[in-house]
């Protein structure tokens, strides 16, 4: 390629210099194997549109990045076996001390193989990063409606990525055997033992008889090493074809339409950024897991069903199905035909498993209701959707109510205020905190619609009084220039769907209930500036 | 029954503020007064206390100070009033743990009466504990050899883990009990007012008889408390040893508040 387009230049007969050095005659090597340089030619000149909310689920790949690299480290000293021992390793706190073999060789990771602890703090923060992250993500594309068509599945992908990194911590997390993990499994033990019927077969198979048995953390060795990092694999590898697929969306702007993406392209600033952001998040994570203790095994000791520790939480992403158990009144059990049904578990499964499925389905719900079948690739402030906004307002407020209730007892000792005090409140807050989250979210956005409609029309408040020949006093308005006002123009406005015979000239049920919440979508909303609106508005100044 | 009180030890608790001469006065006294009725009265509870040195003067100076602090509440003969309860028979650990820990006086009825700073001198809450020990046997003031942290830390640590940490919390870091109350952090306290606390069972706690934990095993949960107190965590930062929910809140605001500065600065224009 080069001989073609530099034949003038006077090349040198030293055959490793004439066509650009070793990587050039590399990269053809490969090239004519491989043909791959259509694949770099496409990818290389994908835009990815510039905005810090976008990198987030970035951050989510690369802790998935560090987690496999530590966790690859730790699979090279961990025994995941309950054969018992007797610690004979270096902290003395627990010398001689009868424990598993898991458990040990956590030990003898923390404090007799080199770098061992640090790696085991990479790997558990890069965890809780892991999950976090994904969580801020998922935020982001609700609350700008990226998962709009053609993007629906790509978020059913995406949550459930989000359920199997719970999934993956919860295993990792049960896998040293120490006392906090056990207690952690007792708890699943007693969620699984409260399903009816099947409840009780079920927990001997998992555990191989009676809890807490000797099969278990082999099992979830299995799990988390194996068949959950491979489905993460391979949904992250789906999960970013889609995104290839689909293009990236953006935030609207001048020159940006649902036809474009306006940013830049991966080769050659876009891999730059990603990558050296590769070693930024890399670098966040040693810093946190050099100076901050993460889960110290070594204080929890070995796993006895007898003895529990305050202040035993599940890891963060787990807070909430801890704490709608925490929430559910202790005292729901009924007995029928002999049978003790335990509605304080029960009920905590079923409200999870249903928010769950909401969260899972919502694109679904929302294309529904709104009736747009159209393609969307241009990101919706939240303001604008005021009701989505809302939605997920109330949303967020029942989950960290629960995520609240799981750290009940911390939250009571550290403020100086009863338990029951807080599981009360929280109770409350259950089911009054979504409903004013909902009307305050909706009415701020609305507010928030007003202001941007006024701005645009009247411009900025100067704040520069001026007196007028004839002793008027007026406040100057400075105008927006053309490029913010895009932004405050730019959306589009729904409008209810209206309730229409069908074929056969009936209206059904179906049509109704759509009908009703498409009005309960868009009953309220704030019509953006017309054209017509802007031009007789500049009349008057 | 170790009975025989050891001076040396004595002599260091009280930083030499008597003179030898005085202190073996002191004993013959207070072995007088009160030897023969303790000798009569002491149940195996009693096993790990040494002797309280009593002197009628030194008694005297408690009731005192009792009459004047304490009787409001727990009456003028210890016999307990409607606010507080009789401290007939809690022994001169009981006052030493409760007063030497700033818990009493009391500052206001609640849940549970905090730790405050102290609101005595040593030598007059010895005092007090005399006089409240001469009226009814109880758990004295342990022997400085319980206390001196050299015990089995490993034994100590399970023992802890097993017996305490449902409560205070597997690294002593405190937790929450039912309306209000609470069980405090056990770093920064004095090895002598945890082993009072084992034997007395103060306000919510239960009481660790010798048949439950024997003086060498509550020297061990000492030692493992201490062991704790002294080598810092390896790992770092304990974030207040409080577990999940204190690394859940670091990492969501300073984890990952940090890497969303992060990408703010990243995606940031160069305009």
């Amino acid at each position: 390629m080069n001989t073609v387009t530099a034949p003038a230049e006077p090349t040198t007969p030293t055959p490793t210099k004439k066509s650009g050095g070793f990587t050039a005659t590399a990269s053809n090597y490969i090239d004519e194997r491989t043909s791959i340089s259509t694949a770099v030619k496409e990818l290389g000149r994908k835009i990815f549109p510039d905005h810090w909310s976008f990198l987030l689920g970035e951050v989510a790949l690369y802790s998935f990045v560090i987690i496999l690299l530590s966790g690859t480290f730790l699979t090279f000293f961990f025994q995941a076996s309950m054969a018992e021992v007797h610690y004979e390793g270096s902290y003395v706190p627990l010398k001689g001390i009868e424990m598993s073999a898991a458990m040990a060789s956590t030990l003898d990771i923390s404090f007799d193989v080199r770098g061992g602890l640090l790696m085991r703090q990479v790997h558990h923060w890069a965890a809780l990063l892991f999950v976090a992250s994904i969580g801020l993500h998922m935020l982001r594309i609700f609350f700008t409606g990226a998962f709009r068509k053609p993007r629906e599945l790509n978020w059913v992908i995406g949550f459930v990525l989000f359920i199997l990194a719970m999934a993956e911590g919860f295993t990792g997390y049960s896998l040293p055997d120490d006392l906090l993990s056990g207690n952690g499994l007792r708890i699943i033990d007693g969620m699984v033992k409260g399903i009816p019927v099947i409840g009780t077969w079920t927990s001997f198979l998992l555990f191989g008889g009676e809890f807490p048995g000797t099969d278990i953390v082999g099992r979830l060795y299995s799990l988390h090493i194996l068949l959950l990092p491979a489905i993460i694999l391979v949904l992250i590898a789906l999960h970013l074809l889609f995104v290839v697929v689909h293009k990236h969306t953006q935030f609207s702007g001048p020159g940006r339409t649902q036809q474009n993406v306006v940013g830049y392209p991966i080769l050659p600033v876009y891999a730059a950024k990603a990558g050296g952001f590769f070693f930024i998040v890399f670098g966040v994570v040693m810093l946190i897991a050099s100076l901050f203790t993460i889960n110290p095994v070594w204080n929890y000791g070995p796993y006895d069903p007898s003895p529990v520790s305050a202040g035993t939480q599940p890891d963060w992403y787990i807070g909430f199905a801890d704490g709608v158990l925490r929430l559910a009144p202790s005292n729901w059990d009924i007995v029928l035909f002999d049978h003790t049904f335990s509605f304080g578990i029960l009920i905590p499964l079923a409200v999870v498993g249903l928010f769950i499925v909401l969260v899972l389905i919502y694109p679904f719900i929302e294309g529904w209701i709104t009736g747009d079948k159209r393609e969307h690739h241009i990101l919706d402030r939240p303001r604008n959707a005021a009701t989505r906004t809302a939605i997920g307002s109330a949303g967020v407020t029942f989950y960290a109510v629960l995520w609240a209730a799981a750290s009940s007892d911390i939250i009571a000792t550290h403020f100086k205020v009863t338990m029951e005090g807080v599981i009360h409140t929280l109770q409350v807050l259950l089911f009054v905190g979504p409903v004013l989250a909902y009307f305050i979210a909706k009415r701020t956005c609305l507010a928030l619609q007003k202001k941007d409609r006024s701005i645009a029309l009247h411009g900025y408040e100067s704040g520069r009084i001026v007196r007028l020949p004839g002793g008027e006093y007026i406040e100057v308005h400075e105008p927006v220039d053309e490029y913010e006002r895009w932004n405050l123009v730019g959306h589009e406005s729904y409008q209810p769907l209206m309730i229409r015979p069908n074929s056969r000239g009936r209206i059904t049920v179906a049509q109704r209930t759509r009908a009703a919440l498409s009005r309960w979508f868009f009953e309220d909303r704030i019509d953006p500036v017309t054209q017509g609106e802007l031009e007789s508005s500049h009349d008057h100044h | 029954m170790p009975k025989t009180p050891s001076p040396t030890a004595r002599k260091s608790r009280k930083q030499g503020r008597r003179s030898p001469l005085a202190t073996i006065s002191l004993l013959a006294v207070g072995l007088l007064f009160t030897g023969g009725a303790f000798a009569a009265f002491s149940t195996s509870t009693a096993s790990a206390e040494t002797p309280a040195v009593v002197s009628a003067a030194s008694v005297e100076d408690g009731k005192k100070l009792f009459q004047a602090n304490c009787a409001s509440c727990h009456g003028l003969d210890l016999e307990g009033t409607e606010d507080a309860p009789s401290l007939i028979g809690v022994g001169a650990a009981a006052v030493d743990f409760q007063v030497g820990t700033g818990r009493m006086p009391m500052q206001a009825h609640g849940p549970q009466a905090p730790v405050k700073p102290v609101q005595f001198t040593d030598d007059q809450i010895k005092s007090m504990a005399e006089y409240v020990a001469t009226t009814a046997p109880g758990p004295g003031i342990p022997d400085e050899s319980l206390l001196d942290g050299e015990g089995d830390v490993a034994n100590g640590a399970e023992l802890f883990r097993i017996n305490c940490a449902m409560c205070h919390n597997v690294a002593g870091a405190g937790g929450a009990l039912t309306e209000g109350k609470y069980a405090p952090a056990l770093t920064g306290v004095a090895p002598e007012h945890i082993y009072e606390a084992m034997v007395t069972g103060p306000q919510n706690m239960p009481v660790f008889s010798d048949a439950n934990l024997s003086p060498e095993e509550k020297r061990d949960v000492i030692s493992a408390l201490k062991f704790m107190e002294a080598n810092p965590s390896p790992g770092g930062h304990t974030l207040g040893s409080l577990g999940p929910v204190a690394e859940g809140l670091f990492l969501w605001i300073f984890g990952l508040g940090s890497i969303v500065a992060l990408t703010v600065w990243i995606t940031a224009r160069s305009n």
